[in-house]
């Protein structure tokens, strides 16, 4: 074994022109970027404003940030699986080979699911369910910083694994034997592996640490039933992650130790069982798509309310159906693999349980439609997610029920109609709800709203692309093409192999939109400026803080009296109050740790993927090392002093409305 | 009366789709492809009954409460009420317990592992997925194939499906269900074909660099006669296939073109799926066939020796 493993020139790919131009592209933005941070003179600025901060509105942008990014890569994915699809046909063999493709698949399922939707959600999480709340920060605000960093540590070595090496050829659920030594030798699964423990880790630190805000640092007043909706649904997603992230963990570990140490959990030989690690995946697997479609409903719920200019309709039945959705979350594994040779009472059982998760969904779809019933709704690019989603959420959800019925799965399983059914709750359920989500708290994150001509533009796309790339894909479930082919010859068909790959260029423009909105209200961000803080005449308590909310959120905390706090506030007459006197305000101090002990670990990851048995030890001691080093510190705080809180509010307040009444 | 019109326009969508199906799961030519075809159509149109109000009363709503029609009544502190709430709660719950009761039925009567009842012995083929190919070992004829699949129509059909290496799904659209095949285990798959014709077949989980490629014909034969000939054919064409002739069968290959085997070893199915089970703790256990018949159906259960044992105990 060489001193760098099993790292050598040759796991550079400069054979695969797709490859090379991609990376040459990234390396031409990440010098460019270097070149105008340099000339800017903003390295200080990236340092300790953002890198090292752990104020989480600024944490959420960073995930916003990661996801969109991972958004784009994971895009560029899809649209080179369409692209072969609609080439390969009548036995050509298209441009992508299986060595080629496989990896594609498999990068488009993790990067789509680990690194873009789960940052999406953390990262609008992050935004603003301490400012639902009434609190300063969350609980743990550097284990804030170091779930980030921690998340972003997975990404950069999935994108490593594409100019160094390959990334794993199984797809991405990573199913052995087939992800065992004996038929993926290479690095790709070790990759696959250790992306999704780091980031995983920062996932499962999130989640306590925004169950202890949630729970310990509500403002005065605020009774759990009281809590925002977004903040409900992310409660529920949270608890699925704190239950269910250490299974992917184990799981994990359990592959890893069969990888490197010859264990035998999983293998074919030596009384290894590849069933195991199917149940326990998708034992993370499926709460995991719960975890990701909450904090959607809850988005979801907050913009039909605030939109109608209308309370939510059926509070409480919301918030049980999130949790019954939640708990039969965990109870319902099993239809991943009702082919898998279980007796029929196991799989009707599992199909059952499956059905009645239908149940509490199409409770939230009604109360939605009755927020809308009497409302004044005022039809925005949020609202236009809201009813896209609505309506395309409501088809996946019944091609769900149907996948759900074990007899009908005996045909219908992990044929394309099941592609179609996971994008359709995933893309009109998840994303549509962070894009959504993403265009109503824009203000309030960055200070300016963003541009509605070229939002609808972007919208209209992606609605309709999505239905002409992923209708057709029920077609050709029924029609009987399973999904990873990497070639067809059947000329039935090729019509809706076409129409998909059309809709995936129209999502693309979607997407080019959505660039472009970010661009054009960049440049008007005068006349789109958010001068109140509270552009939509919201309900609840981020809007009456300034956008982008002061650093420390409330200068005095606020008392809750209602659901609609900040309603209430305003039609007392209470809200936009000016104070003469402020208590100082204690606040956590920045910190680099987040980023070393994060790096380390990264560090450890790549020499364990490459078996640089010298590297990986000084990685996984420097982490430890830096992070007994934060422990150490002592100096983690500081007070903001009243003249300075008087200075910021009544900056703040000068724009404020004198008097409020609804 | 939207409501109406609209469904009149998805059962003619649906009826269009249908017609417009060939060679898929709704153009089915056998038994439990044909029910599954039509748990399919129910179940889609039962919940069609929640479906379309749902989608017509949100594009509905959303226009007639637009803000610029200020003229309709608003009610903006109204959030409850508790009939909306018991019959948002009551009608999904009624149609899955409808749903429910036909899941919990129709999983009974389409359990694969269930042998078709009423039309006669089953015949009995043996099936291991390889990389990245298909292996049809007929005890019965003392036959096997490779990537070619012949049985009479009419006949029922009992598959026992092991795997050589990772895990794959045999499946037959037309004719039905499909199962998983693992190293190291047996699963069970009956159907039957009720008509003759070619039908494809292929794998439906994903097993590697070569998995597209692991497509074969299922061909029914008009009449037993023309399934004794093709048996007679295969006899005449085909080598030997003994342990040597299986290592190298096992290699890796693509599109591995069709070969026939006429002099079959003894027990090879056995073998194959025993080799993964040496020195397996668990083997003495099943190796005892009333253990065996409880150990039925609790997933795909280990294989043993006295695979016999299994039958009996298939039928619950």
């Amino acid at each position: 074994m060489s001193f760098l493993g099993k790292l050598t020139i040759e796991a550079v790919p400069y054979h695969e022109p797709i490859i090379m131009v991609a990376l040459s592209v990234v390396a031409l933005l990440g010098i460019a970027l270097a070149v105008y941070l340099t000339k800017a003179d903003k390295w200080g600025m990236l340092w300790n404003d953002w890198i090292t901060s752990i104020d989480h509105k600024r944490l959420g942008i960073m995930y916003i940030i990661l996801a969109l990014i991972m958004l784009l890569r994971g895009f560029a994915d899809a649209i080179m699986m369409r692209t072969q699809l609609a080439m390969a046909t009548n036995g050509a063999e298209g441009y992508l080979p299986p060595e080629h493709y496989d990896q594609i698949f498999t990068a488009h399922g993790v990067i789509m699911i680990i690194f873009m939707a789960m940052p999406f959600m953390i990262g609008l999480m992050n935004i603003i369910l301490p400012l639902q709340v009434g609190a300063r920060d969350v609980a743990f605000p550097f284990l804030n910083n170091l779930s980030f960093w921690l998340t972003a540590g997975g990404a950069v070595l999935i994108n490593i694994s594409l100019g160094l090496g390959e990334f794993a050829k199984t797809g991405w659920v990573a199913y052995p034997p087939l992800s065992g030594l004996e038929y993926s030798p290479g690095v790709g699964v070790d990759y696959y592996i250790w992306a999704l423990q780091i980031s995983g880790l920062g996932t499962l630190l999130t989640a306590v640490n925004f169950l202890v805000t949630v729970f310990k640092m509500r403002a005065p007043g605020m009774k759990l039933m009281q809590m925002p909706i977004f903040t409900w649904t992310c409660t529920w997603a949270n608890i699925l992650i704190a239950a269910s992230f250490p299974i992917l963990t184990a799981v994990l570990a359990m592959l890893t130790l069969d990888r490197y140490m010859d264990f035998h959990f999983f293998t074919n030989e030596a009384g290894g069982n590849s069933m195991m690690y199917i149940n326990l995946f998708w034992a993370w697997g499926h709460p995991e798509v719960y975890i990701l479609v909450l904090p959607a409903f809850g988005i979801f719920s907050e913009i039909i309310s605030t939109f109608t200019a209308k309370r939510l309709f059926g509070y409480k039945s919301m918030v049980y159906a999130s949790g019954a959705i939640a708990i039969l979350g965990f109870i319902v594994w099993l239809h991943h693999f009702f082919t898998m040779g279980s007796s029929a009472n196991v799989n009707a059982f599992f199909g059952i349980m499956t059905m009645i998760i239908a149940v509490p969904t199409g409770v939230k779809l009604f109360n939605w439609i009755f927020t809308i019933y009497r409302g004044r709704l005022r039809i925005t690019v949020p609202v236009l997610w809201t009813l896209g989603f609505i309506v395309t959420f409501t088809i996946g959800g019944m091609t769900g029920v149907l996948l759900a019925i074990p007899g009908a799965d005996y045909v219908l399983h992990n044929s394309l109609f099941l592609i179609a059914h996971f994008h359709n709750t995933i893309i009109g359920g998840a994303v549509f709800g962070y894009l959504a989500g993403f265009a109503y708290w824009f203000p309030k994150a960055v200070g300016f709203k963003l541009d509605e001509r070229w939002g609808k533009a972007s919208f209209w796309c992606w609605q309709i692309g999505f239905l002409l790339a992923f209708m057709p894909l029920y077609v050709l479930g029924f029609l009987g093409m399973t999904r990873r082919l990497n070639h067809t010859d059947n000329p039935d068909w090729n019509i809706w192999l076409y129409i998909a790959a059309f809709g995936a260029v129209v999502i693309a423009f979607g997407i080019l939109f959505q660039v472009i909105q970010l661009v054009v209200s960049f440049i008007n961000r005068e006349a789109l400026d958010d001068t109140t803080g509270d552009p939509w005449n919201g309900h609840t308590l981020e809007w009456s803080t300034a956008s982008p909310p002061q650093f420390y959120n409330f200068a005095k905390i606020p008392h809750v009296n209602d659901i609609d706090t900040w309603t209430d506030m305003k039609e007392k007459g209470e809200a936009y109050q000016r104070h003469e006197d402020y208590e100082p305000i204690h606040m956590p101090k920045n910190t680099p740790a987040g980023i070393q002990i994060s790096a380390s670990l990264t560090v450890f990851c790549f020499a364990m993927i490459w078996h640089i048995w010298w590297l990986a030890p000084i990685g996984l001691i420097g982490a430890i090392g830096f992070f007994i080093k934060r422990c150490y510190t002592s100096d983690v705080d500081y007070y903001v002093q009243p003249d300075e809180i008087k200075r910021i509010e009544h900056e703040h307040l000068k724009n404020a409305p004198k008097e409020v009444t609804a | 009366m939207l409501i109406r019109n609209l469904s009149k326009i998805a059962l003619t969508a649906i009826a269009l789709t249908l017609a417009g199906c060939s060679g898929g799961v709704l153009d089915p030519k056998g038994q439990v492809g044909v029910e599954e075809k039509w748990l399919i159509i129910i179940c889609t149109l039962l919940m069609l009954i929640v479906v379309i109000p749902v989608i017509v009363m949100t594009l509905y709503f959303a226009w007639k409460y637009r803000a610029s029609r200020d003229f309709e009544v608003y009610t903006p502190k109204w959030a409850h009420s508790v009939k909306i709430e018991s019959a948002v709660w009551s009608i999904p719950v009624l149609i899955i317990i409808v749903l429910g009761i036909i899941t919990w039925k129709s999983t009974h009567a389409l359990d694969p592992y269930k042998p078709i009842e009423g039309r006669g012995e089953h015949m009995t083929v043996e099936v291991v997925s390889l990389n990245w190919k298909w292996l049809f070992i007929y005890p019965e004829q003392g036959i096997a194939t490779v990537n070619e699949l012949v049985f009479p129509a009419d006949k029922p059909v009992k598959f026992k499906i092991t795997s050589e290496s990772t895990m794959n799904s045999f499946f037959i659209p037309q004719l039905g269900s499909q199962i998983y095949s693992m190293a190291g285990m047996e699963t069970k798959l009956h159907l039957i074909a009720d008509e003759p014709g070619t039908y494809d077949g292929f794998s439906s989980n994903y097993s590697g660099a070569g998995f597209t490629g692991m497509q074969f014909d299922a061909i029914a034969t008009p009449t037993k006669d023309d399934f004794d000939a093709w048996v007679e054919k295969v006899k005449q064409q085909g080598g030997e296939l003994d342990q040597a002739q299986y290592k190298a069968l096992i290699e890796p290959t693509e599109y591995h073109p069709v070969t026939y085997f006429a002099d079959v070893e003894d027990n090879l199915f056995n073998t194959i799926i025993m080799k993964y089970m040496k020195d397996h703790g668990e083997m003495s256990y099943y190796s005892k066939p009333n253990n065996a018949v409880e150990g039925h159906h609790e997933g795909a259960q280990k294989m043993s020796h006295h695979s016999g044992a299994h039958d009996s105990g298939a039928e619950e």
